[in-house]
């Protein structure tokens, strides 16, 4: 028995004195979190600028747009991300000012299941959004028929997939639907986290992915880039212009060129619906969080940092991860603004 | 057919049902077990175990950082709930037929009972918002609030079956309560509340909820008590719940890890078990 | 001057304080965790009072919040796992301490006992890959009569109560029979033989057994539902995340622990957070009363048998402890 008590203390005594040993003292840790939409590529930021300081570790976890504004609020993380623009209580709320630093520009896509269809099926927003609402229940519906001659649609139930979790996904999707269906917008709202009226609540882009494409006949929203790693059939969506249009890279772009000539100072613009032709529309700018004026000026120069790599060289990781790099202009704005952060 | 042949037949029946309860029971523990073997040990590399996780879209890395997280969140546990655990378990046997010694029983099964996520939410209020950070110590009080009660438990019933000559005599030589309890019961004890201490591990080592809010994550290797902690339960959800193949694969590697980790410290518990029995019946 | 016996009884006062201060830790800690839960959801309380436990609607855009939809979903789930978790449970109890040859006993016990050694992620992780798949398959292979009926209705997903309820019963077993199992060794061996000695068959003995450990017996299954109540992860990775009431196996729902872990770090506004740990607060309540009767009826049967089989102080008789809980 004299044994086991010493290897309990032992092993107790090690695990205590491991700080003193690993000598980690050196490091400096930045934490953050927020969207899962922009995980990707932040997590391939984060690292590559880890390779080249390998004593900064920017620790980011993606717990959703509405976590990292909590978290954010609640200061237990030096900065949050979001593809949900703080809404005025958010930032009311919040202990002092933040500002939003746009990154990259994504697309979510409707993503679907649906046995013996493997042609890309064209979506009107209308459509989109009563299916959501659980208006239209099966594929073979009439509505979605008319846009899709030729295709073989089953008579199969729709099942939604959505997020149960607190999401700028989410926010980006029924920011959309709210601006073409003003059904929607009084039945579901715009917000990071809302009441569904139908369907099944998965954690994360991660988790509507894998419940799309483990069940049959159903419908979600994703990234683009969770889409293409799943290798998930996703749809073309209608802009305001009539065109069904695919996300892509040029697609997304062309959404934010609207924007860039009327950027608000504070980055906070929807750029869903955008008009123009070739325009994807459910298209999004996604946001890093910062206070204006932190304690923590340590940690604010190197995330100044960080930010000024990312709006410059970082871009180059943007398209090989399905983002597209922001425009010019407005990457300049961006650096600009970077100057109002106190550090 | 008479009365008894109807009765025997019955017996036998119900005899026969017992046991094809047990074989129904252990049909999914081979499944699961045989799941997580199957999807796991493939991935289990020597880079498995020590180095960090990689970002999206590159392959490889490991999960080093969660293995390590998860021993250091079990011994602040330990540290916290061990040494409450057992001197309130003496409390217990030697003070327990008071009325306070039912409500301290009572309130420790209760305690026992709480849901997991119930008792994140509680550490969260009391080691994480105050501060303002995530925390490994915030993950390891939480982990540590379940231990208490098994371990209190355990060492109140294993200082009760200790003979109570052994106190007496120990009384009667001039000890003090405490020289008794501590020097002379507790030794006796000892195998059963160590049993106690190892059940209690393998009940928390396996925890995710309480740590979501508390110890959090985190992509790079920690060992300071005031910074989020990764820790293999959290680590495991995270890639499992994710969309990319790599992930999924380290996901099972992950639980193949978790699960053998349980499983050496309930076999632990049960030799230990065994060889007090043995002590004990000579 | 002090004496030897004044100093030891200052001695052994100062032990019972010593200890004494570590137990009511225990007792802080669990009134600390109620005081806590009461005190932040003040805010949900004060606005929805007694409409929260029965409100249905569950909107964090409009800041309604009704945990009916996931207080049933806790109860329901735990309901069904517990039928289909007792009668196996009882089962390997039965069989564990009253039929079992002896050399077999403990290999069976500790295996029944590493089902309760699988984390929860694992099971839930094997519910998605393995599970949910399978009980598709059987929602897809329901005939259209079946699928009228209320209990059957629903889109043929998998994830669902039926999943949840599966995976809860096999997690609650282990609970279940350890427990039913301490409680048949606590019941005196005279019943049996009193039993045997009129004549019973084997099963008529365990009836005997069983019959005088019936409260403990309901205790221990009482626990197993308490087990079940707070289940979180392999719950929320199987069951849907729909907060919907429905009697229905198939349709996905939501449990009280599922809506916590899946939204609390992102709780926006402090209405929403408030509402969420008042949901916690609610989950504890339940898991105190379920407990404390559960415990109540175990206590009830140990007791007698303690009582009427009480070893006078000093003897040598020691017997073999009990297995780890």
């Amino acid at each position: 028995m004299k044994a086991t008590r010493f290897l309990l203390a032992a092993a107790l005594g090690a695990a205590l004195a491991l700080p003193a040993a690993t000598g980690l003292g050196q490091t400096v840790q930045i934490n953050g979190a927020g969207a899962t939409f922009p995980y990707p590529i932040y997590s391939k930021w984060f690292s590559e600028y880890n390779k080249m300081h390998p004593d900064v570790e920017i620790n980011y976890q993606s717990i959703g747009s509405g976590g990292g504004i909590r978290q954010l609020s609640n200061q237990t993380v030096f900065f949050g991300a979001t593809d949900g623009p703080m809404t005025s209580e958010q930032q009311f709320a919040a202990p002092g000012a933040i500002l939003h630093l746009p990154t990259v520009l994504g697309a979510v896509v409707p993503i679907y299941n649906i046995p013996g269809v493997d042609t890309q099926l064209k979506f009107s927003g209308k459509v989109l959004a009563e299916i959501i609402m659980g208006k239209i229940t099966k594929w073979n519906d009439a509505r979605i028929a008319a846009l899709n001659p030729g295709a073989k649609l089953p008579a199969t139930d729709i099942t939604v997939a959505h997020r149960s979790d607190g999401s700028g996904t989410t926010y980006i999707l029924v920011d959309f639907l709210s601006k073409v269906s003003p059904d929607f917008k009084s039945t579901v709202g715009v917000a990071t986290s809302v009441n569904w009226p139908v369907g099944v609540g998965g954690k994360g882009n991660e988790g509507v992915a894998g419940l799309v494409k483990q069940t049959p006949g159903s419908i979600g929203y994703v990234e683009l880039i969770y889409a293409r790693q799943n290798k998930i059939d996703y749809g073309a969506v209608q802009n305001m212009n009539g065109e069904f249009v695919s996300a892509t890279l040029d697609s997304v772009t062309a959404a934010a060129a609207a924007a860039t000539k009327a950027m608000p100072k504070d980055f906070r613009v929807s750029i869903t619906n955008a008009p123009g032709a070739g325009v994807y529309p459910i298209s999004s700018f996604t946001w890093l969080l910062f206070y204006e004026s932190p304690s923590d000026k340590k940690r604010s120069r190197i995330m100044m940092d960080f930010m000024k790599w990312a709006l410059t060289d970082g871009q180059k990781f943007a398209a090989e991860l399905g983002y597209a790099p922001l425009p010019q202009d407005i990457a300049v704005l961006a650096m600009a603004a970077l100057k109002r952060i106190s550090i | 057919m008479n009365l008894t042949r109807r009765r025997k037949l019955l017996s036998g029946l119900v005899v026969f049902l017992c046991a094809a309860a047990v074989a129904a029971a252990l049909v999914p523990l081979f499944f699961v077990f045989a799941y997580v073997l199957q999807r796991g040990f493939s991935s289990l590399n020597w880079d498995f175990f020590t180095k960090m996780p990689k970002p999206v879209g590159e392959s490889g890395g490991g999960m080093a950082n969660a293995m390590l997280g998860t021993v250091y969140l079990i011994g602040i546990a330990s540290a916290v709930a061990i040494p409450v655990g057992i001197i309130a378990g003496v409390y217990l046997s030697e003070y327990g037929t008071k009325p306070f010694g039912t409500l301290v029983r009572f309130t420790a099964d209760v305690l026992n009972g709480v849901p997991s996520i119930v008792i994140g939410i509680f550490a969260y209020g009391l080691a994480v918002l105050p501060v303002k950070h995530f925390s490994a110590l915030a993950g390891g009080l939480a982990l540590g609030f379940m231990m208490i009660p098994i371990i209190t438990r355990t060492t109140e019933e294993l200082l009760n079956l200790v003979p109570g000559s052994l106190r007496e005599g120990s009384l009667a030589l001039g000890a003090t309560r405490a020289r008794a309890a501590f020097s002379v019961m507790m030794p006796a004890a000892l195998p059963g509340i160590i049993t106690g201490i190892l059940v209690a591990l393998a009940r928390i080592a396996g925890e995710t909820a309480p740590l979501l809010f508390t110890a959090f994550n985190n992509r790079f290797m920690s060992t300071r008590l005031d910074q989020p902690i990764s820790s293999l339960p959290v680590q495991v959800f995270t890639y499992a719940v994710s969309p990319y193949d790599d992930w999924h694969r380290q996901a099972w590697a992950g639980a193949l890890v978790l699960v053998a980790f349980i499983f050496i410290f309930s076999v632990m518990a049960r030799v230990v078990t065994r060889r007090l029995e043995r002590m004990h019946r000579t | 001057m002090k004496t030897p016996s004044s100093r030891r009884s200052a001695d052994d006062r100062g032990f019972r304080l010593g200890t004494g201060f570590f137990a009511l830790l225990v007792v802080l800690l669990v009134t600390g965790i109620f005081w806590e839960l009461f005190r932040n959801s003040h805010l949900s309380i004060a606005k929805f009072g007694f409409r929260f436990w029965t409100g249905k609607v569950w909107d964090p855009v409009s800041g309604e919040f009704g945990a009916l939809p996931f207080i049933w979903g806790t109860l329901y789930s735990s309901l069904l796992a517990m039928l289909i978790s007792t009668p196996i449970a009882l089962g390997i109890a039965i069989f564990l301490s009253e039929l079992s040859p002896k050399v077999l006993r403990t290999p069976l016990a500790f295996l029944t006992e590493l089902l309760a050694a699988i984390p929860s992620i694992v099971y839930g992780l094997w519910g998605v890959f393995v599970l949910v798949p399978i009980v598709r398959q059987l929602q897809v292979h329901t005939p259209e009569w079946m699928r009228k009926i209320p209990l059957f209705a629903g889109p043929p997903l998998g994830v669902g109560m039926l999943s949840a309820a599966l995976i809860l019963s096999v997690m609650v077993i282990p609970f279940t029979s350890s427990v039913a199992r301490e409680v048949l060794r606590a019941v005196p061996y005279t019943q049996r033989e009193a039993a045997y000695a009129l004549g019973a068959t084997r099963w008529e003995a365990i009836q005997a057994a069983l019959r005088f450990g019936r409260t403990g017996i309901l205790g221990a299954v009482i626990l197993g539902f308490g087990r079940a109540v707070g289940e979180t992860m392999a719950v929320t990775m199987v069951i849907g995340n729909n907060p919907q009431v429905t009697a229905s196996l198939f349709k996905p729902q939501h449990t009280m622990a599922a809506v916590i872990a899946n939204e609390f770090t992102e709780a926006a506004d402090d209405l929403y957070l408030s509402a969420l740990i008042e949901i916690g607060l609610v989950l504890f309540i339940i898991t105190l009363v379920i407990n404390a009767l559960s415990r109540l009826l175990i206590w009830s049967v140990t007791r007698e048998v303690k009582v009427k089989t009480s070893r006078p102080v000093g003897t040598m008789a020691f017997k073999a402890p009990k297995a780890a809980a």
